[in-house]
């Protein structure tokens, strides 16, 4: 139980997906702009990457490690989430209509999101479990959440505060994000997992 | 000629993949500890990018339109690999400070975005000097982030020592947080020399991405 939970606080505070190891800095930057927006793509991820770990690994242990097709890995995960996204799509549309309205659109984003990808590679790498991947999948969601909801709170200020006209839009976020990584190296070292 | 020199030179500043179009900028921040593994993402990426332009171009009028994006996503894959096992095989030192990085090069928003807004409509040629520009501008760009980055972090260009043991390191310039700041600084920079003239991405993130949500609100 305890590891649990140093597997998910580990990686959303240590560990940050966004911003130690730089992973999904595009949807960060992009999507950020607006606090809904921010939630809905955060759902979104922490969904698809459960889902997307889940499946990968079964992908890897069952299909591509069998059979010595390791150097297929890139091209089968990819294709693996990018069905896996638009199968939650459908199935949401289907089933869920609530949910399929509020997370809808940033379902296709997802496919090109590079920390969906990359927390299924990290996953193999560490050969991790199965219950381990899809923990680290959750926690690795979660994380981008963290981040990404801290940000569009500040970004939604910067907006309307006076910033110098070469710093406007995106220069003054990143700086942002620096500072915003600067204080998440105070939590380095704080636990092992 | 002429236009085919445009092509070229388009993406080296006008059009810079990083600081004008703002894409790929996962592996921006995170390889760019020096300036030697800028080089190295740099190749690699122009290489895939060059490739994928070519395939892409050949066989615009074959992809359907309603499949195209997982149709490119593959090739782009399948050169990815290619690469990956080049740099396992010959550049071991490099395949590990990039690490994961080199398969991330398949959602790297450049190559899908050229694929997208250039090598389905131009031909082969215009597409292959597209590749080679937007590859250049990229590099460049990555060498830039990283020769600052090493400087100040590590007192070293291209492992070559610049110090000479009197100018302290700053250390967190090679950390995450420095990547942040270097960039906005450089970004802030960019604006100021360009005047901020016409943005040709007004989606601040990959096109791609801004691409698929309007066709998302769409449907």
């Amino acid at each position: 139980m305890m590891r649990i939970l140093f597997v998910i606080l580990g990686t959303i505070l240590v560990e940050n997906f966004v911003l130690t190891k730089f992973l999904g800095i595009c949807p960060y930057l992009g999507v950020s702009k607006k606090m809904d927006s921010a939630l809905g793509m955060s759902g979104a991820v922490v969904f698809v990457m459960t889902i997307a770990s889940a499946v990968t690994w079964v992908v890897n242990e069952y299909v591509l490690s069998p059979y010595g097709l390791g150097y297929l890995q890139t091209i089968a995960f990819i294709l693996v989430i990018a069905s896996v996204v638009q199968f939650v799509e459908l199935l949401l549309k289907r089933f869920i209509k609530p949910l399929y309205n509020s997370l809808g659109i940033y379902l296709p984003l997802i496919t090109t999101n590079c920390a969906v990808l990359g927390v299924a590679l990290l996953n193999i790498q560490n050969s991790s479990s199965f219950g381990m991947s899809v923990l680290y999948g959750f926690s690795a969601g979660l994380s981008f959440t963290f981040a990404l909801i801290l940000f569009s709170g500040i970004r939604e200020k910067l907006e309307t505060s006076n910033v110098s006209k070469s710093f406007k839009g995106l220069p003054i976020a990143l700086v942002t994000a620096a500072f915003m990584a600067l204080s998440f190296m105070g939590f380095q070292g704080m636990f092992t997992f | 000629m002429k236009k085919g020199f445009k092509e070229f030179s388009k993406g080296i500043i006008r059009e810079n993949p990083i600081f004008a179009l703002v894409l790929g900028m996962c592996p921006t921040l995170a390889v760019t500890t020096s300036a030697e593994n800028g080089v190295g993402m740099g190749i690699a990426a122009t290489v895939v990018l060059l490739g994928s332009n070519i395939v892409i171009s050949l066989l615009r009028k074959v992809i359907p339109d309603k499949v195209r994006i997982p149709a490119y996503i593959t090739v782009i894959a399948g050169f990815v690999t290619i690469i990956q096992l080049v740099l396992k095989a010959y550049f071991t030192e490099l395949d590990q400070a990039l690490g994961i990085f080199i398969p991330l090069i398949v959602v790297n928003c450049i190559i899908l975005a050229r694929a997208e807004m250039y090598a389905s409509k131009n031909n082969v040629g215009y597409s292959i000097l597209d590749a080679l520009g937007m590859g250049f501008g990229f590099t460049a760009a990555l060498v830039l982030i990283g020769g600052i980055r090493e400087i100040l972090g590590s007192g070293t260009i291209f492992g070559i020592d610049v110090s000479f043991g009197v100018i302290p390191q700053a250390t967190l310039f090679i950390l995450p947080a420095g990547g942040f700041l270097i960039l906005g600084l450089l970004m802030a920079a960019y604006n100021k020399f360009t005047k901020g003239k016409e943005k040709v991405a007004d989606c601040e993130s990959c096109p791609i991405q801004c691409f698929n949500a309007e066709q998302g609100e769409q449907s």
